[in-house]
């Protein structure tokens, strides 16, 4: 009852829901795998994962837009998440195909064989073939699912722990999740980090336990999952934003002394809304990497977090529906431009390669919404919904919209 | 002696320089106090250093019953034990209305949890409809507190720092740019605030401290140069020197 008053008061949530399922429903219908097959299944991959990418942008925008961190570490914990459901991917794949293998002998293959075999299959590349401790629960979807939210919340946690209490703000914060989410891709990178170091984890979108079933028809089921977890994640942080916790935190962004003086336990607030989200990054994640097939701490490097910055500050800050705006545009116009689709620019003496340039188009946009369009892409659509509002009915009296408040609070 | 606040051989240097010096205060339970002096004499710090924001160097800064040190309490601590604190430069949320101000002030649960599960029950509806009736603010509540004037912005402040309901008031400035009739207003809330409760209020407004009809406290230099009504301060030839002769 509560969240059905809470929709009824904030129908932008029901709108964005509501085109969140048109969009699944309708890309389902033009899928290979359940319907006429007007777009390819890789096709259908890549807006899954952008709606995994919508899903982090969200948690960027809770912590940034509405929290005031500027965190550039939170693909850190996207990461994390993918790494976690990978393992889990990777070694019970690994174990099938060996099993199999070993299966032909005419001995059964003893508990220790099997283990050996997965180990070499696994970490040959990496010179090894012992399964390193990280890897003991790898047979359990259930703990490596747990593991996809726990392993990034308690990064968080303590990462936030430290540094919030020492009252570490602004620009050096910023700093700080940059080295935090550097220094975890450089541990990757290494071999003998357990995760297969610069060569990640790989066939992450083969199922286990759904070998029967083609990617056509998989990555259809990844696009309802991806689609489940961003409405899920849409409502929840509206619903988190909507009331008193909402405004606390729009108040620490914007004078954190003072809702110190009110009482607030401010680092406490940061810590809550710097875990919550990387759980979500983490999650989006999980759900993300299946989708793309392989990971690697490249993924994690530096620069991938600010991208996210970028995208939010693109959509517009301060505000859900922004943060999904510019993700969701500037990734896909991104894998549009890189996927070498577009058609080069001879000049003559230079050729404009989109791989390349398209950076340069990222950066032209983005200093035309900072300077055009300072609320982002979502302000736009505000501004938009506003005129409509003042065309379509005259001003409300003061005494008349109190009343209404009054009501809905 | 049942003193609210007691401030004992206090002093605090700023790279040096002693901006608060051996500086001695009390204040009773519900009582009306002005602290003047010229510019630069501490009166900020002091607020500073009774909310948390500000460390000294020595001394002791007592309050409650029984007396608790607020030295080793955090700024957010120090405000939910009941100190609440009105800035120099009014400081509200310019971008949310004059409601959602007053509910985040409002005496409730402050734990993050506790204030994401919160909803606003009838009776915090009404509490803040009669604190924005006691500011002046009733018919401005859903606006944004950024389109207030300057002088309503200081009562929306002052209405925050009610709401909160706490044992101790400490007001920076308030009649700052405001009108003559603007002050006779925050006059009548500051003296109604302080039957119950205590109220520091920190002025350079001669006229504004006379209306108020409290003793008065002199700081000079971080410390207290004359204290009592402000006749007899205003007739110390110290205070005239240092403050009222310039
Ligand atoms: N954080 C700080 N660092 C360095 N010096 C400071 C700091 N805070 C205050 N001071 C200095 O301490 C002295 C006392 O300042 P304070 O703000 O308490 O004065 P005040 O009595 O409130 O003056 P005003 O009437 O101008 O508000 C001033 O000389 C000021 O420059
Ligand atoms: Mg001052």
């Amino acid at each position: 009852m509560i969240e059905r008053t809470f929709l009824l008061r904030h129908p932008s949530v029901m709108v964005f829901i509501a085109l969140l399922a048109l969009f699944t429903v309708g890309a389902t219908i033009l899928s290979e795998g359940f319907g006429v097959g007007l777009i390819s299944t890789s096709f259908v991959k890549t807006l899954g994962k952008t709606l995994c990418l919508c899903l982090i942008a969200i948690a960027m925008d809770l912590v940034w837009g509405y929290c005031g961190i500027l965190s550039l570490g939170h693909f850190a914990f996207f990461g994390l998440g993918g790494y976690m459901i990978g393992m889990w991917l990777m070694y019970e794949r690994t174990k099938s195909i060996v099993v199999e293998q070993l299966g032909a002998a005419q001995l059964p293959p003893t508990p220790e064989e099997v283990r050996e075999a997965i180990g070499s299959q696994i970490f040959g590349v990496v010179g090894g073939s012992e399964i390193p401790a990280i890897w003991m629960f790898a047979d359990s979807l259930i703990i490596q699912i747990a593991l996809v939210v726990l392993v990034p919340g308690l990064l968080a946690l303590v990462f936030g722990w430290l540094a919030f209490r020492s009252r570490v703000t602004g620009v050096y914060l910023s700093i700080l999740t940059q080295a935090m989410t550097l220094a975890l891709s450089l541990y990757l990178f290494q071999n003998d980090s357990g995760l297969r170091g610069n060569n990640g984890l790989s066939g992450l979108q083969n199922i286990p336990g759904a070998e029967n079933l083609s990617q056509d028809v998989i990555s259809v089921w990844f696009l309802w999952a991806s689609a489940f977890a961003l409405g899920a994640g849409y409502l929840f942080a509206a619903w988190m934003v909507s009331g008193k916790f909402g405004n606390v935190v729009r108040g620490i962004r914007d004078d954190e002394a003072r809702v110190r003086f009110l009482g607030y336990n401010v680092e406490a607030y940061k810590l809550v809304v710097f875990t919550v989200t990387a759980v979500i990054a983490g999650i989006a994640g999980a759900l993300y990497y299946p989708q793309a097939g392989i990971i690697n701490p490249a993924e994690i490097a530096p620069i991938a977090s600010i991208y996210l910055a970028v995208w939010v500050a693109i959509g517009g800050r301060g505000r859900l529906y922004g943060a999904v705006i510019g993700a969701a545009l500037v990734s896909l116009v991104s894998t549009w431009f890189t996927s070498g689709q577009v058609p080069d620019i001879p000049l003559g003496f230079y050729t404009i390669e989109w791989v390349d340039w398209w950076l340069v188009l990222l950066g032209f946009g983005f200093v035309l919404v900072t300077l055009f369009a300072p609320q982002g892409l979502g302000g736009l659509v505000d501004a938009l919904v506003r005129n409509r509002q003042a065309i379509a009915a005259p001003p409300p009296t003061p005494a008349k919209s109190a009343e209404k408040a009054s009501e809905a609070a | 002696m049942s003193s609210l606040l007691e401030v004992a051989g206090v002093s605090v240097t700023f790279d040096g320089f002693r901006a608060i010096n051996d500086l001695s205060f009390e204040i009773g339970r519900a009582e009306l106090r002005a602290i003047i002096g010229p510019n630069g004499a501490g009166k900020t710090t002091f607020m500073d250093i009774v909310t948390g924001k500000t460390r000294p160097d020595e001394g002791r800064v007592d309050y409650g019953e029984p007396p608790r040190s607020l030295l080793r309490m955090s700024e957010s601590e120090i405000a939910r034990a009941g100190i609440g604190r009105k800035f120099q430069r009014p400081t509200v949320f310019e971008q949310q209305s004059v409601r959602d101000n007053l509910m985040m002030a409002l005496k409730n649960d402050r734990s993050p949890f506790g204030v994401m599960a919160w909803r606003a029950a009838r009776t915090d509806i009404d509490k803040v409809a009669d604190l924005a009736e006691e500011v002046g603010l009733a018919d401005h509540l859903d606006r944004p507190a950024g389109e207030l004037a300057h002088g309503q912005k200081q009562w929306l402040e002052i209405g925050m720092l009610l709401a909160q309901d706490p044992r101790l008031l400490l007001v920076d400035e308030p009649a700052a740019g405001m009108t003559l009739g603007e002050r006779e207003h925050t006059t009548e809330l500051l003296k109604r605030a302080a039957e119950t409760r205590a109220v520091v209020v920190v002025e350079h407004d001669m006229e504004f401290v006379r209306r108020l009809g409290c003793k008065v406290t002199v700081l000079h230099e971080g410390s207290v140069l004359a204290e009592g009504s402000l006749d007899h301060v205003t007739a110390n030839q110290d205070v005239i020197d240092v403050y009222l002769g310039r």
